[in-house]
């Protein structure tokens, strides 16, 4: 099982993101449970989802709560670095951050906003955060597999949301 | 091979609604039950279904109209949020009196945390006044399971039957099996029982009695048995360290369901899941008192099956301190209970959050914030009723006073008005807001009282032409219904003149100088020999409801060399897109956020701000 949190504020594509994670881990023959933030969220609140991801076979103790523990995450994706603040608290010891933020060299970090600027597209920070993330292997699926689900469900801006992952998996291999 | 498919908890009960063959739902919007009757439209419109539904005026009005199609003997469902049952209480205890013939759901969806609600109350409760069944699931796919056995029940006899999720069922996703979806073949026949349908005192005594015999039947039917979830845990030799056992219902299960797991308890503890918390068979009770000496019960947010287990001595919950008595009963709150029950150490304490959180406040170019920044200029040290909707962040800018329940504003600015005018005392302005779908709600009836009962104070009613906070449902004033065809469109304008208000005027908060005129006009009104209620229409679509058309003319604003950083526009008007850069320092405007309405440029006292060119 794989325990992720995506936390950021309203508008900046929290649930997007989720949703594509989601739907790669269906698509690859696993079952997914996670829970998201509603109603007051668009007004500049804290956007948080949880995702548990694990085999497709049940058994009394498989996932069942659609809530992560503190301290119990694999895997954090902060949009926002207010974010990390937040929602830290969510990692386990040895669970992998990745946040997007600017001025920093710190690991796990990115300026996707930059990167998402730099593209024409300030609106797809999420996604260059999300290929940065899928290129480290911290997460139960490969970053081909994102590609397709992301070309499946991408909508009209699928064009823009692919060259904004793709610059985020080759954010990670720079030096 | 079925498709799979991720579902969100409230399309996994719309679709439980179909597959049971609902041939009506109607609802009042609320978070987090608002996405059900969405799901069930965009369901009909897929699968070519005849249904009726509709976004109803409130949820009384949802309840009666869903009750009628029951009564002919057709599957029916009707759906609100915890908060809205209340104002749906009056037909719900009759109801249960009177029964029903075709399957009658009703969904109340509980916000334990609470998330969005002014209460964190248990709509279980509210099952267990009215006496009906009520249904609790712990996931989206048993949401789905128990919405289609609600109905069934409630159809096998003659009951409205409640299925109660919560937040974290509402707003969890999960991925599940589809499979094809009837078409509903009932046709209606309302079978005339005056007797029943109508019945006097004297006859509802008979009913009252018929009432508690269904519930007494119902308690036995082994559809909603309590069920055993680890049957690994009763085995030989597992039920050592002092015979425990756990007994819950709804999320909250599921939470402790995994943890055991993790201590490497859950085949060791025997675990009791209860698909229907009330009523509770009398044989379960005694079984469960007899074969145990601690039992633990888990559920939110008030203890139904607890007070449905009386016993001091081995019963271990809220009313004996082990479980928190208010608040979401989170995974982690749920290890902390379970360990202490089960005698292991308190699991290792995580850093807490420094962080404070971002505080909600209305989105940037909101013409609330206009509007209320106006009142403030137009009543200086007024009162300030409001009311339930986006408009409750007003209470960031000062101007909201008073949050109590929909429709509430209109009944307390009357209150205010007859406290200070009876005592004789100096009047302040009394300035009361409500939104537009929540004048349909609940307003109008409390407009005519305050009219006819001589109240004067200005009603702003903040019309953004949607259901904003809940997702952007229609509202009367429209023109159309659910399924987009045209229906006579309502004017808060005409309603407020019928209900006997004789200064009403329109304006937009955008455009400010006039809009503050229209306030003050109507402040002359209230306070005028021959005056009385005011009325002031404050009409400019939400930002965020994309389809509503864009139609004003897009400023971009600069801020200039007068800004000096005193950070009154921050403070002020609180605009997201407004950000200050610490003490003396100019201003910046954040230009993914600003939307170009341009009424920063009237709250900067020192024209630092301006408007300098247009675009789209």
């Amino acid at each position: 099982m794989q325990q992720i949190i995506v936390s950021g504020i309203g508008g900046q594509g929290v649930l997007f993101v989720t949703k594509l994670l989601a739907q790669t881990a269906v698509d690859t023959g696993r079952s997914v449970l996670l829970s998201e933030t509603h109603g007051m969220a668009q007004r500049g609140g804290n956007v948080i989802s949880h995702l548990k991801v694990a085999p497709r076979e049940q058994s009394g103790t498989s996932p069942v709560s659609p809530l992560v523990r503190p301290g119990h995450a694999d895997v954090l994706l902060a949009l926002h670095p207010d974010a990390l603040a937040a929602h830290g608290f969510f990692l386990r010891p040895g669970g992998r951050a990745f946040c997007n933020a600017s001025g920093t060299t710190a690991e796990g970090s990115l300026d996707a906003s930059a990167i998402a600027g730099s593209l024409g597209s300030a609106v797809s920070a999420n996604l260059v955060l999300l290929g940065f993330a899928a290129a480290s292997g911290a997460l139960f699926c490969d970053p081909a597999q994102l590609e397709t689900t992301l070309a499946r469900i991408g909508g009209k801006r699928t064009e823009s949301s692919l060259a904004a992952f793709r610059a985020g998996l080759k954010a990670a291999s720079a030096p | 091979m079925t498709e799979r498919s991720i579902l969100l908890g409230n399309e996994a009960i719309a679709l439980g609604l179909l597959e049971a063959e609902c041939t009506m739902a109607a609802s009042y919007p609320g978070t987090p039950a608002s996405e059900i009757l969405r799901a069930l439209a965009s369901l009909k419109e897929r699968h070519k279904l005849d249904l009726h539904l509709e976004w109803s005026i409130n949820e009384k009005a949802a309840f009666e109209v869903a009750l009628a199609n029951s009564y002919t003997g057709r599957r029916s469902a009707t759906i609100m949020k915890q908060v809205g049952l209340n104002v749906a209480a009056d037909p719900l205890m009759s109801a249960a009196y009177t029964g029903v013939k075709g399957g009658f759901v009703l969904i109340s969806a509980d916000d334990p945390g609470p998330h969005s609600s002014q209460t964190e109350q248990d709509s279980r409760l509210i099952a267990m006044v009215a006496k009906i069944p009520v249904f609790d699931p712990s996931s989206p796919e048993e949401a789905r399971e128990y919405a289609r056995r609600a109905c069934a029940l409630s159809e096998k006899h003659e009951i409205p039957v409640m299925l109660r999720p919560t937040t974290r069922v509402c707003h969890a996703r999960q991925d599940m099996d589809l499979r094809p979806v009837p078409h509903p073949k009932q046709f209606p026949l309302f079978e005339k029982n005056p007797g029943r349908w109508a019945a006097t005192p004297k006859f509802r005594l008979v009913l009252h009695r018929q009432l508690n015999e269904k519930l007494a039947r119902i308690s036995r039917d082994p559809d909603c048995a309590p069920q055993l979830v680890n049957g690994d845990a009763l085995g030989p030799g597992t039920r050592d360290g002092g015979r425990a056992c756990i007994v819950g219902s709804g999320v909250v299960t599921a939470h402790a369901q995994e943890i055991l797991g993790e201590l490497g308890l859950w085949d060791r503890v025997p675990f009791y899941r209860l698909p229907m918390p009330y009523p509770l068979p009398e044989s379960f009770r005694d079984d469960l008192l007899s074969s145990y000496d601690r039992i633990l019960i888990l559920e939110e947010t008030d203890p139904v099956i607890e007070l449905q287990l009386q016993n001091r001595e081995k019963i271990f919950g809220r009313t004996t301190g082990h479980v928190p008595t208010a608040g979401e009963l989170l995974p982690e709150v749920v290890e902390g209970i379970l360990r202490s029950f089960l005698g292991l150490d308190p699991s290792p304490p995580v850093e807490p959050p420094a962080y404070p959180g971002r505080r909600p406040t209305l989105c940037a170019g909101c013409p609330h914030r206009a509007a209320f920044f106006a009142i403030k200029k137009a009543f200086p040290k007024g009162i300030y009723p409001g009311d339930i909707g986006c408009y409750t962040l007003g209470l960031n800018l000062g101007v909201v006073d008073t949050v109590l329940c929909m429709g509430a504003s209109i009944n307390q600015a009357a209150g205010f008005y007859h406290a200070y005018r009876s005592a004789r005392r100096d009047m302040p302005p009394i300035c009361a807001t409500i939104g537009d779908s929540t004048f349909f709600h609940a307003g109008v009836p409390a407009l005519m009282n305050a009219v006819v009962q001589g109240a004067r104070f200005v009603l702003v009613v903040l019309d953004n032409s949607t259901t904003a906070m809940t997702g952007h449902q229609p509202t009367p004033a429209l023109g159309r219904n659910l399924d987009g065809i045209p229906v006579p469109r309502l004017s808060i304008a005409e309603l407020a003149k019928a209900c006997g208000v004789r200064s009403v005027a329109e304006g937009d908060p955008y455009d400010f100088d006039r809009f503050l005129d229209l306030l003050k006009a109507a402040g002359r009104h209230a306070g005028a020999e021959d005056g009385g209620v005011a009325v002031v229409i404050a009409k400019r679509p939400c930002l965020m409801d994309r389809n509503q058309p864009r139609t004003w003319p897009r400023l971009r604003i600069e801020v200039n060399e007068k800004c000096k950083g005193c950070d009154f526009c921050v403070k002020q008007f609180e605009c997201p897109a407004l950000r200050p850069r610490g003490e003396k320092e100019p201003i910046v405007i954040d230009d993914s956020l600003c939307s170009g309405c341009g009424v920063c440029v009237r709250v900067c006292p020192h024209g630092a701000l301006e408007a300098v060119s247009e675009g789209h």
